[in-house]
């Protein structure tokens, strides 16, 4: 048996125009955590950092395989905000999806905004 | 052709010349001849294998190629033949010889003396340790150096201790009569007798009298008055000896015949036999020098030392006299400290330092150079008087002589940043220590930043928060971040400050802002597995659990299918639950009387025991029963790391607490601690920290070990590696702890009490409280959805992760099987 879902293994390759879609309050985000959304196949980390903005990013850590990172401990590296995978602990630029300790890796970034109190994110 | 080198004698001074010359591969064919039956030891260390050493760990490794020939000793040295023959009839040719035979003790001669141990060998040490068994008291003979040592380890054994000292007063060699107050009133503070001024005039069995007609009461007596060289084969065979013994060697530690050396102890160099290691080793490295055709020559060696003996500091350094000296004694405080300075108060002679060794290892390398100061700054001032600027040439190590010179060249040289790494590269500090802060001087005054700081966000160690959280009463990480720190913290830093609120009583580690602050595990109260599932882990005090529990496991894992495996700290995990699983399951477990584990957390995580007194037929207490006391004691107890505990039945030792942070053996008279102990990647057997405690004074001092351990180890140092790099090591420790040095006692007790008074269950706590359950959900706007990527096939009929793994260098992902 495996896993099977070769949509989810690879979102950059899904080509779908989707737009805004609201996914959870605002208020249900703790200050500076993760917290996991789905959005059709995708799983997208989101994470309402300390200027109050929501950042999005994929859930897969690429180092270790697990859907994990919003389960990650949020915080900055130099000006950069980040998030350290709780895995094997390689942090990743929350604004870019690159990560910092191994330039050939990077995650998607999705866009995230808030309308209304609702979090809204578009996944391409 | 090789030429045949011997070696008569296995002790330090031979290890060491048989390790260079290996190392310089010189050529030689190298065969020793050691009379005890077990390859050289270090001797300096000996007493510790009675609080629990194993005789491998004070062995050294014997170097590649040696030939050792062991428990035949040396009868006889053919001169004219070059041979020698042994005990068991061996004829060995040599073309070179080398006597290493050390000394033996000296006997008073007294009647009934062979009554009497003496204290030079580990075999010597088998037969005291299984004499005290039966014994209640112990007599030294001898209140030197040795003396002390032996009697300290008499007093561990559990005896009642006297020793009996021929000179006016204690340690006669190395301390004046000022000193010899101070160290007296600290040793019968200690609960030792001592009896100075008057010799021993006969051994019976049972008991010792004095020439004054004191009788003294003695199970075990020890001998421990000097030593004489063990020259009687040079003797034997006509080489020079010395009029009081020791064979004679010139400065290339050659003796009358060229072809025979002697080094260590049984050699009489320039005029001197030396009876401490250091000196012993630099002979070594002169005769290994010359059998490697140089032309390296002795010079006599300093005779400074530094030790520990009974919890006191002594150190005695250059001369013990001189034309002007400053004397300083508080015999409250038990400190005695005198310096001797040259006529014109410009140059150090020497000194003598009691009950406060602090400036030994920054004033020992001045002997015979201007002061840096007055003679008053610098027993008081310590190492700050002195600032960085030590003369290359100024020896800083004396058991391995290597000058600061060398440290430098080595820092600068090899780009060293700490001790570790000067200890490897030039064996400085490796022996006893003592010169440890010096080096740490020297690297800072060599411009390597001795990184203290937690990450970028804090300049400060974790030990320098934790007070600054604790002093301030700070109680959440922003405040701490926005006074004390910069940007917004990181996985480094808000664990850590998470871990100290938690351990200063903040509450939850999930109340309020904690939350955000704890890594996955703690966020979770599980532990993350590698397809991002967690385990579970209830408590299972001491590992004793009903049938009834059992099953409810067995039935809470059959439910939810997950994995099942018994830990090494006795209790049972649970594997491959998802996020929106753990409330559900915990409910269950709380329901049945289970409580959160604290696997997940920097936290203490098991105290395991063996079945102990109850069901054992060896077992000499209740280890069970401790172990449940103390795991219901120091649970949820927030720490550096985790923490790891034991308990013992008896000395057979099924708990394994020797392996753990602290480790509680029982004994008949009550129960032995130790601490600092690990597994793992870098085992250590933990040290023995005080012997045949009563259950309050355990409970006591394993408090203090442990809130002392909390407020001042670096974040993720274990008990072993914060033991290591404590300055002055277990004897401070000791001091902190039982004698209270700091006057922290009280202080240390009432955290403790209060982290016991507000123990609350974890997950009761978190099922009780729909915040914090909100978290327990794989997707925030499908809580019901668990994560679709998770999968499991089937192995020994159980469940097993199905894994997509690393990304390549090629930057795919793949779908493989674990
Ligand atoms: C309890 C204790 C504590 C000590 N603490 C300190 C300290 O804190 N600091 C310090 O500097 N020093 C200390 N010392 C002293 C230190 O141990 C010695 O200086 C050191 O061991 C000398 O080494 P060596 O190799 O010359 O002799 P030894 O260690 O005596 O070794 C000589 C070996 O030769 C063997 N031998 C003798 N004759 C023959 C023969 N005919 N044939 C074959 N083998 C033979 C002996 O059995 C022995 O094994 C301490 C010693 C003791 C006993």
């Amino acid at each position: 048996m495996t896993t099977g879902r070769p949509d989810v293994l690879e979102p950059g390759a899904v080509e779908t125009a989707r737009g805004w879609v609201p996914v959870c309050d605002y208020a249900a985000l703790t200050p500076e955590r993760g917290a996991c959304v789905l959005v059709g196949p995708h799983q997208v980390a989101l994470f309402r950092t300390f200027d109050g903005r929501v950042r999005a990013i994929g859930q897969l850590d690429p180092f270790s395989g697990a859907y994990v990172l919003s389960r990650g401990i949020v915080g900055s590296r130099g000006d950069r905000a980040t998030v350290a995978s709780p895995m094997h602990k390689q942090v990743f630029d929350l604004e870019t999806g690159a990560c910092l300790d191994d330039p050939r890796v990077r995650v998607p970034v999705y866009d995230a905004r808030v309308r209304d109190g609702r979090v809204e994110v578009r996944v391409p | 052709m090789r030429r045949n080198l011997v070696v008569v004698g296995h002790g330090p001074a031979a290890h060491r010349l048989t390790e260079l010359l290996v190392e310089r591969g010189a050529g030689w064919a190298i065969t020793v001849l050691g009379e005890e039956p077990r390859p050289a030891y270090d001797r300096v260390a000996l007493t510790s294998y009675l609080t629990g050493t194993g005789a491998d760990e004070l062995t050294y490794p014997v170097p590649e190629g040696v030939e050792l020939l062991l428990g035949d000793p040396v009868t006889e040295i053919g001169r004219a033949a070059r041979t020698v023959t042994t005990r068991g009839g061996r004829t060995l040719p040599y073309d070179a010889l080398v006597l290493a035979t050390g000394s033996s003790p000296f006997v008073p001669p007294v009647p009934g003396a062979e009554h009497a141990f003496v204290y030079r060998t580990l075999d010597d040490l088998d037969a005291i340790r299984a004499a005290s068994a039966g014994a209640r008291t112990g007599v030294v003979v001898g209140g030197g150096l040795l003396g002390l040592e032996a009697a300290d380890a008499l007093r561990s054994l559990g005896l009642e201790t006297h020793i009996v000292e021929v000179a006016p007063w204690l340690m006669p060699r190395q301390v004046d009569e000022g000193g010899g107050a101070v160290l007296r009133r600290h040793v019968e503070g200690l609960g030792l007798t001592v009896h100075t001024g008057v010799p021993l005039a006969a051994v019976e069995p049972g008991r010792v009298t004095l020439a004054d007609g004191t009788a003294i009461d003695a199970g075990v007596v020890v001998f421990s008055a000097g030593v004489r060289p063990r020259d009687e084969l040079a003797r034997a065979a006509g080489l020079d000896v010395g009029e009081r013994g020791g064979i004679v060697v010139d400065a290339g530690m050659r003796t009358s015949d060229p072809a025979i050396y002697a080094i260590g102890e049984c050699a009489l160099a320039g005029g001197t036999v030396y009876g401490l290691v250091a000196p012993c080793f630099a002979m070594a490295e002169v005769a290994a020098d010359r059998l490697c055709g140089g032309t390296a020559e002795f010079a006599g060696a300093d005779l400074s030392t530094r030790l520990k003996l009974l919890g006191v500091d002594v150190a005695q350094f250059g001369a013990a006299s001189g034309p002007l000296d400053v004397t300083f004694m508080d015999p409250v405080g038990g400190v005695y400290k005198r310096l001797f300075v040259s006529d014109d108060a410009q140059t150090l002679l020497g000194g003598i330092l009691v009950g406060d060794a602090g400036p030994y290892s920054a004033l020992r390398p001045f002997v015979g150079r201007p002061l840096a100061g007055t003679p008053t700054e610098l027993l008081f001032g310590g190492t700050a008087a002195l600032g960085g600027d030590l003369p290359d040439d100024a020896q800083v190590c004396s058991c391995n002589n290597v000058t600061a010179g060398r440290v430098r060249e080595a820092i600068a040289g090899e780009g060293l940043t700490d001790v570790p790494g000067i200890k490897a590269c030039t064996r400085a500090g490796a022996t006893c220590g003592s010169c440890v802060p010096m080096l740490k001087r020297l690297l800072a005054s060599s411009g390597v930043a001795l990184g203290k700081a937690m990450c970028e966000h804090f300049d400060h160690s974790r030990a320098e928060l934790f007070d600054i959280i604790r002093v301030r009463g700070i109680r959440t990480f922003s405040e701490l971040i926005s006074a004390h720190g910069r940007g917004r913290g990181c996985d480094v830093c808000k664990p850590a400050v998470a871990s100290i609120l938690a351990s200063l009583g903040a509450g939850h580690i999930l109340d309020g802002e904690q939350a955000a602050l704890q890594d996955t595990n703690d966020h979770f109260l599980a532990n993350i597995q590698r397809n991002g599932t967690y385990s579970i882990v209830p408590r299972i005090p001491g590992g004793e659990i009903t049938p009834e529990k059992l099953i409810v496991i067995g039935e809470v894992a059959r439910d939810f299918g997950l994995y099942t495996k018994i830990t090494g700290g006795q209790r049972i995990d649970l594997f491959g639950a998802r996020v929106e699983q753990l409330p559900v399951i915990w409910k269950r477990l709380v329901d049945a009387g289970f409580e959160s584990g604290h696997a997940y957390g920097k936290a203490l995580r098991t105290v395991k025991s063996c079945v102990g007194s109850t069901w054992c037929r060896y077992g000499v207490q209740d280890s069970v029963g401790l172990a449940i006391a103390l795991e219901l004691r120091y649970r949820g107890l927030r720490a550096p790391h985790k923490l790891k505990s034991a308990v013992s039945g008896c000395a057979r030792e099924c708990a394994e607490a020797r392996g753990k942070d602290f480790g509680i053996i029982a004994t008949e008279g009550g129960w032995n601690l130790y601490v600092g102990g690990n597994g793992g990647f870098q085992p250590r057997h933990a040290d023995l920290l005080a012997a045949d405690l009563r259950m309050d004074e355990l409970i006591r001092a394993i408090d203090r070990f442990l809130m002392f351990y909390i407020r001042t180890a670096d974040r993720l140092q274990r008990t072993s590696a914060w033991l290591e790099s404590l300055d002055g090591g277990l004897g401070y420790l000791r001091e902190v702890i039982i004698d209270d040095s700091l006057g922290i006692g009280a202080d240390l007790d009432a955290a403790m009490e209060r982290h016991v008074g507000s123990y609350q269950d974890e997950w009761a706590a978190t099922l009780a409280d729909p915040d914090k359950l909100r978290r327990f959900v794989s997707f925030v706007n499908a809580p019901g959805t668990p994560d679709p990527t998770i999968a499991f096939e089937t192995e020994r009929d159980q469940i097993k992760p199905v894994l997509i793994t690393e990304i390549g260098a090629r930057g795919g992902l793949e779908v493989t099987r674990a």
